[in-house]
């Protein structure tokens, strides 16, 4: 084991390697290292972030469908009513319309039924009348028995 | 390789000599500065380029790797070092990354290196770095200094002294405090530099005994080199986490 310049000539290679990585080894790769850890810190953050959003999202697209869902209930009741309540009121009116009919017809019947026995009382007084001439033509003064059967026939 | 016969002393110590010039102190392992410098100059070359490049989106495979190795180390300091880590994690970024790949050096076959070698012209070459106490003590003396210096700059000369002469008995037994304070930091750069040379250079001996064995090598060196994977990691990571250990020792008053 014999010591000699050799010793001094490692201690300045291992001076110059210290150097070396001091200055051009561990300063850079400390940089992209700690640089690489924030990316990737931002990157989970930003990948939690829109986990919470999808899941934000996902509620609220829930909460307007059920809201839709509820409201098109609110409508088919609101239309199943109007519905009804169209049909009631065609229901009355037509009964409405019905009876309006009746009653004129019905109207249109007795005036054509007072007509007739006015048709039929006059033929009647005409008849009687022409049955008395027949019989009591040669006796009977037309103009007094007509003052009489006009009498009659008012009664009639 | 043997133009002439070696007995068996001469081809283990020849592959425990290292490439060297120079006399004395001065002189200079040609093999380890070269292996390990080119192997630091890659490694951080080749991590430079990944952090310059690189991008905070989707890393590609070798920056991703890279990334993984620097925030594992990073983690580690963190867990035992409470303060501005601008230098501490880059301190051990390097240790760990270079020690492991020296270390790995121990993975290629012990005599193909030297072959290499003998054919270029060289008559020596140790291809393992961490093998050569001169590196080892070149590390850890140099996290030493970090850790002097990082002693100063944490608590000043005054709560440096005090905190040397009172802890851990009080200030009334202060030249015991003093010297087991010296004790426990001359201790820190001689044991780590020790436990990395003495891992390092036991396992490549086992290789070069496995290597003498004739075709019997073959089954052994395969599951040594498999364990060897675990100590080579494990001294990295031990050389790195005791050295941040120190630095947090520096950084904290007792």
């Amino acid at each position: 084991m014999n010591i000699n310049a050799t010793l001094i000539g490692q201690a300045i290679w291992f001076a110059l390697f210290i150097w070396i990585t001091m200055k051009y080894v561990w300063p850079p790769l400390k940089k992209a290292m700690q640089d690489r850890q924030e990316q990737i810190a931002d990157g989970l953050a930003a990948g939690e972030r829109g986990k919470q959003e999808l899941e934000q999202a996902a509620k609220r697209s829930e909460e307007f469908l059920h809201e839709a869902r509820t409201r098109v209930q609110e409508l088919l009741a609101v239309a199943d009513k109007r519905a009804a309540q169209i049909i009631d009121e065609a229901k009355s009116a037509a009964k409405t319309e019905g009876d309006r009919i009746i009653a004129g017809a019905k109207a249109e019947i007795n005036q054509e039924v007072l007509r007739a026995k006015e048709a039929l009382r006059t033929q009647v007084a005409n008849l009687a009348v022409a049955g008395a001439e027949q019989i009591l033509r040669r006796e009977v003064d037309a103009k007094v028995h007509a003052d009489l059967l006009r009498a009659v026939q008012a009664q009639l | 390789m043997n133009e002439q016969p070696q007995t068996t002393s001469e081809y283990i110590s020849h592959h425990l000599t290292n490439l060297h010039v120079g006399h004395g102190f001065w002189t200079l392992h040609l093999d380890t500065l070269i292996v390990s410098g080119l192997l630091g100059l890659l490694m951080f070359g080749a991590m430079a380029y990944a952090a310059r490049r690189a991008t905070s989106g989707v890393p590609g495979g070798w920056q991703n790797f890279v990334e993984m190795v620097v925030s594992l180390v990073d983690t580690q300091v963190k867990d035992s070092y409470h303060g501005d880590r601008t230098l501490v994690t880059p301190l051990a970024i390097t240790i760990f990354v270079w020690v492991f790949i020296m270390n790995a050096m121990d993975l290629i076959p012990v005599d193909f290196l030297p072959l290499v070698g003998r054919v270029s012209g060289l008559e020596h070459l140790k291809a393992v770095p961490t093998t050569d106490p001169n590196l080892t003590f070149g590390l850890s003396l140099t996290v030493f200094a970090l850790y002097l210096g990082m002693n100063f700059k944490a608590k000043g000369a005054g709560g440096l002294l005090h905190e040397a002469l009172t802890v851990p008995f009080g200030p009334w037994l202060a030249p015991i405090n003093l010297l087991f304070r010296l004790i426990e930091d001359l201790a820190k750069p001689v044991s780590l530099a020790l436990r990395l040379f003495g891992n390092m250079y036991a396992g490549e001996m086992v290789f070069i005994l496995i290597a003498l064995l004739g075709v019997w090598q073959l089954p052994l060196a395969l599951p040594w080199a498999l364990f060897h994977i675990l100590i080579i990691t494990l001294q990295a990571f031990v050389f790195m986490m005791l050295s941040i250990v120190y630095m947090s020792m520096a950084a904290e008053s007792h």
